[in-house]
């Protein structure tokens, strides 16, 4: 049995890849969430908000957990509302916040984050607010409530993997809440070696939706995060930092 | 009617004058940018960026460039995918009125030309919007001709705000405003705002447009940034290639748009790209003529050099075209279009400005967009 589950909020999961949903056809969400095993998919309310046949919400497998976010919201406020709207019609509690006020990056405005983070809080929202790994900030978004800190690797959609590396590792190492990778992850083995880092989760969506064959790397994806996961709880290996083994003593002095 | 009678680089009474130097900036960098110079050398070294600068842009514009379409379009295609996957937004446009107090040589509602004019009622409007949403689409262009007296900024508010009981997504095409009729405007429900600059040649814009307030460039220049400050969210740029040097048109659009992102980060960039078609019984080649293959080309730069902003592909062009330029360069296409005033749920009431060519309806646009593995998109705003 799988005792190492991902805990976010008072949930449980078995599967640490979360799919963004924006970028396929309605139809391949499907695929992609059986082929890689997937809990938990963001979507878009701005795509959902919608009563037609294209609404999202009528692709995405019951018992899948949802992660609405508020793209589209520029501050705070807006994002509140896009939450609540989410909620109000049957979204659930989760919630990734995400405040851009950049049109041409789209950058997470971490000020503005952690500000919506701790209204949602007290609204009991299940906050996962998605930030630029800034240490400060995350400190912020825990004060302010949050369940998780999604940061991202590399700017959305660029599929340049783990840019922000060492700042991630930091937030690993200082934050006690789930850290989930969020943006830029372009490949498998760059999920992998998030996972190996010690990252709870990986959210990836522009990479599978890009792909040639989209089920197979939704599969692969989720093989590469397993990989990655076992290898962090496995403990890595002495994997040496410094050119030579310190055989010769350089401590050979000390006398008592 | 005395025409050409006013200066048309002043300001007239009524009109608001913002701070701004954008508009210098457009008309220089239109001035000073020669494609000529730009050779396939120069192409190639800005195919393999990964950042397309102002410069670059000029490049891609160019003469030279055109025999690297599909470099450019390979390209496109990959950029269009990062930002936008395969979704493109479906919407129609909804011509309320037709009346103009404008003289523009080139178009066909201009004041002088004795075509039936009409506006609808707010019980037409109402009428109207639901046989539209009907159909599925819940993003709703409301287009007038430019006559503030016909169509006043009330009935256009009043128009928006049965819109909203439809549509998710209201966008305008209207004559340029203060940012005070801006901003009521915004909050009636409306949200993106499309003014077109025509040619930003200003001496070329002043033989053009005769008569009417118009024929005020720098009103009209300044247009988005006012609509922007009047809290719209997006605002929509081009100009209609071929009225004068296509290529200086694309760039200075381009650039104009630029300047505006960089100045208004937040602002949401779109395009569209409305063309004089060549004579098709004229053999030789003219250099401003606007093809398929040069509209091709315009909408590859402004991809490439603006991979985030939306691109619209207007039912002027035939579906051919339209079908395989979406997914590639462009993310949003219009269906089920009529060009005259209303069209949709009754006869239309007034002469239509100009002919499509693509006759298509919400449902045939939307089977043709899933068959090329893309995912038509209703609804991707919410209002808060």
């Amino acid at each position: 049995m799988n005792t190492d589950k991902l805990i976010i909020g008072k949930k449980e999961f078995n599967s640490r890849f979360i799919l963004g949903s924006g970028k396929f056809s309605l139809e391949m969400t499907k695929t992609v969430i059986e082929n890689a095993e997937i809990e938990m998919a963001t979507l878009a309310l701005r795509r959902a908000n919608n009563a037609g046949s294209e609404n999202i919400l009528n692709y995405i497998p019951k018992g899948i957990t949802l992660l609405p976010n508020t793209s589209g919201a520029r501050n705070a406020q807006e994002a509140v509302r896009i939450a609540r709207l989410a909620r109000e019609i049957g979204c659930g509690d989760f919630v990734k916040v995400e405040v851009i006020h950049d049109s041409k990056y789209l950058l997470p405005d971490n000020y503005e984050t952690a500000k919506a983070t701790e209204m949602l809080a007290k609204e009991n929202f299940i906050v996962m607010p998605y930030m630029y790994p800034d240490l400060n900030a995350a400190r912020d978004m825990v004060n302010a409530g949050a369940a998780a800190i999604m940061p991202l690797g590399a700017p959305i959609g660029s599929n340049k993997g783990l840019l922000t590396k060492d700042f991630i590792k930091i937030l690993i190492d200082e934050i006690s809440l789930p850290i989930i990778v969020d943006a830029g992850i372009g490949r498998p083995s760059q999920a992998c070696e998030a996972m190996e880092m010690g990252c709870s989760a990986v959210m990836a969506n522009t990479a599978v939706a890009t792909a040639k064959n989209v089920a197979l790397m939704a599969r692969a994806f989720k093989l590469a995060i397993e990989a990655g996961r076992s290898a962090y709880l496995a403990g890595l290996g002495r994997v040496l930092d410094y050119k030579a083994e310190a055989s010769s003593p350089l401590t050979d002095f000390l006398q008592d | 009617m005395q025409l050409r009678a006013t200066n048309h680089m002043q300001y007239q009474d009524g009109m608001e004058k913002i701070s701004s130097d954008i508009m210098d900036k457009v008309i220089n960098g239109r001035k000073e940018y020669d494609y000529s110079i730009y050779t396939k050398k120069d192409v190639l070294n800005t195919l393999a960026k990964e950042f397309i600068s102002v410069e670059d842009f000029k490049i891609l514009l160019s003469p030279a460039a055109e025999s690297f379409l599909n470099d450019m379009a390979h390209k496109a295609k990959l950029e269009t995918m990062k930002h936008f996957g395969n979704s493109v937004c479906m919407f129609t446009p909804l011509y309320i009125a037709n009346y103009c107090e404008n003289y523009c040589v080139y178009c066909g509602f201009n004041c002088s030309n004795k075509i039936n004019r009409a506006k609808l009622s707010y019980d037409e409007i109402e009428k109207e919007m639901k046989t539209i949403s009907e159909t599925g689409l819940r993003e709703i262009l409301i287009l007038t001709g430019e006559a503030k007296k016909a169509s006043s900024v009330e009935y256009i508010g009043e128009a928006v705000k049965i819109a909203k009981k439809y549509f998710s997504t209201i966008g305008l095409e209207i004559y340029p405003l203060n940012t005070d009729e801006y901003a009521f405007l915004q909050k009636c429900g409306a949200d993106f705002v499309s003014v077109y600059q025509e040619t930003y040649n200003t001496d070329k814009y002043e033989e053009l447009h005769l008569r009417g307030p118009k024929r005020i460039y720098p009103y009209r220049i300044n247009a988005q940034e006012r609509a922007i400050l009047g809290g719209m969210r997006g605002v929509a740029f081009g100009s209609l290639l071929g009225l004068d040097d296509f290529r200086k048109d694309a760039f200075a659009a381009g650039l104009h748009a630029y300047l505006i992102q960089q100045k208004y980060p937040h602002a949401e960039i779109s395009f569209s790209f409305p063309r004089l078609r060549p004579f098709i019984n004229i053999k030789e080649k003219r250099p401003n003529d606007v093809h398929e293959t040069q509209l091709l080309q315009v909408m590859l730069a402004y991809r490439l050099f603006m991979p985030f902003a939306g691109i619209t592909i207007s039912t002027r062009e035939r579906a051919g075209f339209r079908d395989n330029v979406i997914g590639m360069c462009a993310t949003k296409i219009s269906a089920g279009v009529s060009v005259g005033v209303g069209g949709h749920s009754e006869k239309e009431k007034g002469d239509e400005q100009f002919e499509i060519s693509d006759p298509r309806s919400v449902k045939e646009v939307f089977d043709s967009i899933t068959e090329k593995g893309l995912q038509p998109v209703f609804t991707d705003y919410v209002r808060v």
